[in-house]
């Protein structure tokens, strides 16, 4: 752990080299998930409700997905950037060094602009918060806390299950973008706006839902069982499967030898 | 123009190398354009009544822009060209005997038109076929058919002749990450990429439909559905023409200034 914090502290020190660059890209970002913002608010002021959820409601969605998927990617972007450490051989000086693999793929990369993100998403938490019509009480608050938590460790785990693709296919798979950039993306309004089929998807296959449409019921006092509540917890065994494909596609592996 | 004929074909044929890849972008691209459509039909069913356009004209929309993505997409742009300002070699692109904006702005209309050939069709295809509400119709006329192709082709003008002032400014930042990313998602959501240019609320589209930016993919996915005909599509025309030949003209104008004061660094 105090390993990780160092290679942190390298990686800040290192992107604080250029803070120029460093902050016209924290900028960059922000307004790359502020026009999808502004994309939905031009739908809900036109419509003003979506399958019975009003704008704070979509907001309240929209702001946990984004938190949970830049907080992923913040410290995921190792996973994301995987294929490339495969093609330049950078994986096989990982291979053999006496750490964790996983650590090292982690601690290969941060990406620290993430952070415009991030405040963003806090920010418009802020917003919607008091507007969503939430009856606060310390469940509703760990419901919370757990969609954001769970959120950001299965955004992770798709990253995850993304870089164990390329140890097949050595070059990223873009299918595996729609679960990852999809999830955010579609993330911003309740997964149950999609219909019944990509609910199930959604539930079954790749559990994004578990981590945002069911706690939101809860939250919203829609439903009451605690399962809904801690349905994110569930969308933790997805770690299960993305582990072992991490695992399978290592035991594969051959150095593309550059 | 036979010099451009062949930088043009160079970088066309080099496109349609990577097949695998189209297919695998092709399955996202699906993914993605279904999602966009149930999402609108949620909204459709919110209130049938405030969609400012039909909901056949909507998915239409939606698949015309996933067949042709790799035309109007404002983020994609041409590694070569910056890591040739970046690295110097632009020193080598000088010694050509060809004017560079034209060879540039060759180079990246080509690069677009491949990856659109290889993706196009199939979308096209497949999204012809598809079901009842999911479907791509077919235009109502053929003048309608004959306006859309003349607008896709000024808009890959716009849109390449955007990316131009791009490549130009990095000339001076010379560290432009930051600067492109606004750049190409503000253009993008203004051309009607997040939202078609519709459903913008009243004030934002009057303001939204004079800019450069809709002249990129909003007017000819905007004909063909026809939602945009007639005289105003000829007008809409005369706007793209209008847009195009500003930004060359500006795009030229600029890379004159820059390359006047170029300095390469290095050897």
């Amino acid at each position: 752990m105090t390993l990780y914090f160092k290679y942190l502290a390298l990686h800040l020190k290192a992107q604080m080299q250029y803070k120029m660059s460093f902050a016209l890209t924290v900028l960059g970002q922000i307004l790359v998930s502020f026009t999808t913002l502004l994309g939905l608010w031009f739908m809900m002021t036109r419509f003003h409700s979506v399958a019975g959820f009003t704008l704070p409601q979509v907001l309240l969605c929209f702001a946990v997905m984004l938190m949970a998927f830049s907080l992923a990617e913040c410290f995921g972007r190792g996973f994301d950037l995987f294929p490339r450490m495969i093609a330049n051989g950078e994986f096989d000086r990982a291979l053999v060094r006496p750490r964790g693999l996983v650590f090292q793929v982690m601690a290969s990369q941060m990406e620290l602009t993430r952070i415009g993100r991030l405040v963003q998403a806090v920010a418009v938490l802020i917003y919607a918060l008091p507007r969503a019509g939430v009856l606060w009480g310390p469940d509703r608050v760990l419901t919370l806390v757990l969609m954001i938590l769970c959120g950001c460790l299965l955004f992770f785990c798709l990253f995850v299950v993304y870089a164990a693709f390329s140890f097949f296919t050595l070059e990223g798979l873009e299918f595996m973008n729609i679960f990852t950039d999809g999830g955010r993306e579609f993330g911003r309004y309740p997964f149950s706006i999609y219909g019944k089929e990509a609910l199930r998807l959604l539930t079954w296959f790749v559990p994004l839902a578990l981590v945002q449409y069911y706690p939101l019921l809860y939250l919203l006092g829609r439903e009451t069982s605690p399962f809904y509540m801690l349905s994110p917890l569930l969308a933790l065994l997805f770690a299960g499967p993305a582990w072992l494909l991490w695992r399978f596609g290592l035991s594969r592996y051959k150095s593309t030898g550059s | 123009m036979r010099a451009y004929a062949a930088i043009f074909r160079m970088k066309f044929t080099g496109g349609l190398q990577y097949r695998a890849a189209a297919l695998a972008g092709l399955a996202t691209q699906f993914a993605w354009g279904f999602m966009e459509i149930l999402a609108f039909m949620a909204f459709h069913r919110a209130n049938p009544a405030a969609f400012p356009m039909s909901l056949s004209q909507t998915v239409s929309y939606i698949w015309l822009q996933q067949a042709f993505l790799a035309l109007f997409m404002t983020w994609f742009f041409d590694r070569d060209i910056f890591d040739a300002i970046l690295s110097g070699a632009i020193a080598y692109e000088l010694a050509r005997p060809a004017d560079l904006y034209g060879r540039w702005f060759c180079q990246s209309a080509a690069s677009r038109l491949s990856r659109a050939v290889l993706r196009c069709f199939p979308v096209l295809i497949i999204a012809c076929m598809l079901p009842g509400p999911f479907g791509l119709k077919a235009p109502e006329s053929l003048a309608q058919l004959g306006l859309f192709f003349l607008s896709m082709g000024l808009s890959l003008v716009v849109v390449v002749s955007f990316s131009m002032l791009i490549y130009i400014s990095a000339f001076h930042t010379l560290s432009p990450v930051g600067v492109r990313i606004m750049a190409a998602v503000a253009a993008d959501f203004l051309a009607g990429g997040t939202v078609p240019l519709p459903f913008f609320p009243a004030g934002f589209r009057q303001v939204a439909e004079l800019l450069p930016f809709a002249a990129m993919q909003n007017m000819p996915l905007r004909i063909y559905i026809g939602h945009i005909t007639g005289a105003d599509a000829l007008l809409g025309l005369g706007l793209q023409s209008f847009w195009a030949l500003a930004l060359i003209i500006w795009g030229r104008a600029l890379m004159k200034r820059a390359l006047g004061r170029v300095v390469v660094q290095g050897g």
